[in-house]
C-alpha cells in the first residue's frame, strides 16, 4: 500500500517551475514584417549571449530572459535604431561579455595574434626539414 | 632525438592535468556582473505591481538616502526565504523597493501575503525591460543606490542572513 501510494504520489509530481508564468513576449518567437529589419534583428541575435544559458546566443535559447531581450531587439530595430547602438547599449551593461563578436581589446590580442604566431612555428619546421634533406 | 625532447609530451600532459585540476579547485565566477555599479540608474517608469501601492520610478531612487532595490519575482523560489531578510532589514530602517519581474498581481499578493512584505513600493516589469536596463541577469537580485541615484553595489543571487552585516555597511557607505 505505502508503495502503491508512493508511485502515484511520483506520478502527479511536478517539477519545481523556474520560469514564470507569463507568456513570452510579443516579439520574443515572432518575425518582424519588414523582411530588411528581421534579418538585422537576427544578425544581432546571432551575435548576443544569453546570460542564462551562457553558451548560447539568444537566437538559440529557450530562457525567458533571452526570449524578452529578442522582444527588446526586435522592438528597437522596427523603430530604426542601428544593430551597433543596440549592441552598445547592451555592452555598456553587461560589458563585452554579453557579445560573441571578438573585440579589439587586449584581453584578445592573443587570439588576434595566434595565426601569425602558428605561421612562424610552421615555417621554422619547414626550414628545418628542407635543411636536414639537403645535408642527408 | 635527446632525451629532454622524449619527455616533452609527458610535461605537457602533467601541466594540462595540473591547469584542470587547479581550474577545479577554483571554479570561474559564472555571474555576470552589471556594468553599472558606479554610475546614475537609468532612467526609467514602471507600472504599479498592485493597486494597493506605489510604484517605483527612478526619481524615486535618488532621495537623499540609500535604497535598497530588490528585483524579484513570486515565482523565483529563492526569493522565497529573502524575503525573511529584506524584513529584518527594513526593521533596521532599510528602505526597501521591489521590482517584479514577469509576474500577475494576484500571484504576487498571494506571495507577499504568505512571505511578508517589507518593501515600500513595488513596480512591475512584465518582460525583465527595466531588468536587462539595469544589467541584471537574473532574480532575485539587488542593488543599493545611493542618495543621489548612483548604483554602489549590485548583489547576484539571494541576501541571506549572513550577508545582513556587509549589506548593512554598503549601506553605510552609501550615505
Amino acid at each position: 500500500m505505502n508503495r502503491l501510494s508512493f508511485l502515484l504520489a511520483i506520478l502527479v509530481a511536478q517539477p519545481l517551475l523556474a520560469d514564470s508564468s507569463l507568456p513570452p513576449a510579443y516579439w520574443a518567437n515572432r518575425q518582424l514584417p519588414d523582411s530588411r529589419q528581421e534579418a538585422k534583428a537576427e544578425a544581432l541575435m546571432a551575435e548576443v549571449r544569453c546570460l542564462v544559458c551562457q553558451g548560447q546566443s539568444i537566437a538559440d535559447s529557450d530562457a525567458e530572459l533571452a526570449g524578452d531581450m529578442r522582444d527588446l531587439i526586435r522592438r528597437r530595430i522596427a523603430a530604426g535604431e542601428k544593430p551597433s547602438a543596440i549592441q552598445g547599449w547592451l555592452v555598456q551593461r553587461y560589458g563585452t561579455w554579453i557579445s560573441y563578436k571578438p573585440t579589439d581589446e587586449p584581453a584578445a590580442w592573443p587570439l588576434w595574434l595566434a595565426p601569425f604566431g602558428l605561421l612562424l612555428v610552421g615555417l621554422w619546421f619547414v626550414r628545418r626539414r628542407i635543411g636536414q634533406r639537403r645535408r642527408g | 632525438m635527446s632525451k629532454a625532447i622524449r619527455f616533452a609530451p609527458l610535461a605537457l600532459l602533467l601541466l594540462v592535468i595540473v591547469a584542470l585540476v587547479w581550474r577545479l579547485a577554483t571554479p570561474v565566477d559564472t555571474n555576470v556582473h552589471s556594468k553599472l555599479a558606479g554610475r546614475p540608474v537609468p532612467f526609467f517608469t514602471l507600472a504599479a505591481a498592485l493597486p494597493t501601492k506605489p510604484t517605483v520610478s527612478s526619481t524615486d531612487l535618488a532621495t537623499g538616502q540609500p535604497r535598497l532595490v530588490n528585483i524579484f519575482a513570486s515565482w523565483c523560489v529563492p526569493c522565497v526565504s529573502e524575503v525573511k531578510v529584506l524584513q529584518s532589514l527594513k526593521s533596521r530602517g532599510v528602505p526597501i523597493d521591489g521590482i517584479d519581474i514577469r509576474d500577475r498581481p494576484a500571484d504576487l499578493t498571494d506571495f507577499l501575503a504568505r512571505n511578508g512584505d517589507p518593501y515600500e513600493r513595488i513596480g512591475s516589469d512584465p518582460q525583465s525591460q527595466l531588468q536587462i536596463a539595469l544589467g541584471s541577469s537574473g532574480v532575485p537580485e539587488s542593488f543599493i543606490v545611493d542618495g543621489k541615484g548612483i548604483i554602489r553595489y549590485q548583489h547576484i543571487g539571494a541576501i541571506q542572513a549572513s550577508d545582513m552585516p556587509m549589506i548593512l555597511t554598503k549601506l553605510e557607505q552609501a550615505k
